[in-house]
């Protein structure tokens, strides 16, 4: 068995030139630093099961706005520290007075931790391919140290749930996971994602999340099926006029910007 | 109660334990939800509620510190915890148990990893029986390892006195009263002191031996603090190399 779980000070291996993250040595020996689980393969590492997002350069995080100052949007990105973005990392030259024009308080940004420095002051910036503006869909939150688990070994985890879900994920290195998708299918992916939230620590995750995906989707069809026998049209009918246009419009203009997101990772 | 004639008679104590035993214990992780990390302990008459905040923002600004994290303990007796009804807010014992409880808990906690920020340690006494700054210790040791924070080791404590002449471990009500010392204790499990007071008179090797009840009592109770962490997440993780 090459995993375990282990609490803060628990011997875990002889070899000091092994110790890795969530680990410390002394008296060359190696101990735990946190409750968690820990890996021995090549290194002996200890994966936290709770704990704070740390900001590290390259991040790409999901982050409110907090406050708008002179020349900085001052953003939660759910750490003990705040992230800067500065005016200058906006995608184009905006004046300091309109700032609250483009991003306002309140607003979720999809950006990239550019730099932090000793004094753990984090910079963020908007200037790169791989961000986009989060204006629809859902934002859910769950242990940062537990990102590894949602997205799987080389991205399987996520891709299936992509998959399986329709949905388009964005899985912030805070622990903020960005869903856009149709409604009810946002719904079962989240569901997906607070299931692997609380067994992240139980083996065989992938494939009881396609298990679960499936029996989730079964029961629908089942559940559909009939109904849509009866009223032979689509649900929507039933619903008030007002509402079942406003829902296609929304549906239009999600289907859009996944389009463009898709279209994009392509 | 008033003085009983004996606290102990032919080696069994007032509550029924030999010199050496340990009151019940009874631990649960994670009963806050809104807490990082917390934890509820109980120690013979003894109920405690531990709950870590952070690492977070420091407020007070001019708290923090720029190369690490400030760790601030707040140990509070609730007005019901004993008898006759305490009133409520910081007085000068609280302070002092608050103080020393954070300098045993501080030595083991990397605080260095996370400059500019605070971590907060809650500690509720809901009734109590004497010892309850060392059941606060457990349980604040416990909800540390819970929020994730990094530790180089849990904390255990517990007292040891001294009754008609005769070293016990972990006194209650009625032996901290009217025994003849008390001393508690805290420390890492391989025995290195954080945490140590005593009130009364020891004589020197009664000191020595006593030291070691402490140590004893330390061990068991650290067994039962990683029992009651790994119970959370009982769900095994055996073989989890499918990953």
């Amino acid at each position: 068995m090459d995993k375990k779980l282990v609490i803060p000070g628990e011997f875990l291996s002889d070899d000091p030139s092994l110790a890795d993250e969530g680990t410390y040595v002394e008296d060359n020996k190696v101990f735990s630093t946190v409750f968690g689980i820990a890996s021995f393969k090549n290194h002996v590492r200890v994966v936290p099961l709770s704990g704070k997002y740390i900001p590290k350069p390259g991040d790409l995080i999901i982050g409110v706005i907090k406050e708008v100052t002179y020349s900085n949007w001052i953003v939660d990105i759910r750490s003990p520290y705040d992230g800067l973005l500065h005016i200058s990392e906006f995608p184009r030259r905006i004046e300091n007075d309109e700032m609250s024009k483009y991003l306002k308080i309140g607003d979720s940004i999809m950006t990239l931790v550019s730099d932090v420095d000793a004094n753990m002051k984090v910079e963020l910036t908007l200037n790169d391919q791989r961000l986009r503006p989060i204006k629809e869909g859902r934002v859910i939150e769950v242990t940062p140290s537990k990102v590894p688990r949602f997205i799987g070994r080389s991205g399987s985890m996520i891709a299936m749930l992509k998959n399986e879900t329709k949905c388009n994920i964005f899985i912030g290195q805070n622990g903020r996971i960005w869903i856009t998708g149709r409604d009810n299918e946002m719904e079962l992916a989240i569901k997906s994602l607070l299931k692997i939230e609380r067994e992240t620590h139980i083996s065989g995750l992938t494939d009881r999340i396609t298990n679960f995906l499936k029996e989730q989707k079964g029961e629908k069809v089942q559940v559909k099926k009939p109904e849509k026998k009866q009223k032979t049209m689509a649900e929507d009918k039933t619903e008030p006029v007002e509402e079942s246009i406003e829902e296609t419009e929304e549906k239009k203009e999600s289907e859009g910007i996944l389009d463009e997101l898709l279209g994009n990772e392509k | 109660m008033s003085k009983p004639e004996k606290l102990i008679e032919s080696g069994i104590r007032l509550d029924g334990r030999r010199p050496d035993e340990l009151r019940p214990i009874k631990i649960e992780v994670g009963v806050l939800n809104r807490a990082d990390g917390s934890c509820y302990f109980e120690f013979g008459g003894n109920k405690v509620i531990a709950a870590v905040y952070g690492p977070r923002e420091v407020h007070p600004r001019h708290q923090q510190k720029s190369n690490s994290a400030v760790v601030r303990y707040r140990y509070n007796m609730a007005s019901f915890s004993v008898e006759d009804r305490k009133r409520p807010g910081p007085d000068r014992r609280s302070i002092e148990v608050s103080k020393v409880s954070r300098e045993a808990l501080e030595p083991v906690i990397f605080q260095e990893y996370f400059p500019r920020s605070a971590i907060d340690i809650f500690v509720e006494v809901l009734q109590a029986d004497a010892g309850t700054r060392t059941a606060g210790i457990n349980a604040a040791s416990i909800a540390l390892a819970d929020a994730g924070i990094p530790m180089k080791s849990l904390i255990s404590a517990c007292a040891v006195g001294k009754i008609d002449d005769t070293l016990v471990l972990d006194l209650n009500k009625d032996e901290d009263n009217y025994g003849q010392a008390d001393m508690p204790v805290a420390m890492t499990p391989d025995g290195r002191i954080t945490l140590i007071q005593m009130d009364g008179n020891l004589k020197r090797d009664e000191f020595k031996e006593a030291l070691e009840m402490a140590k004893t009592g330390c061990m068991a109770i650290h067994e039962m603090q990683k029992a009651a962490l790994m119970e959370k997440y009982s769900a095994q993780i055996e073989g989890e190399n499918n990953e």
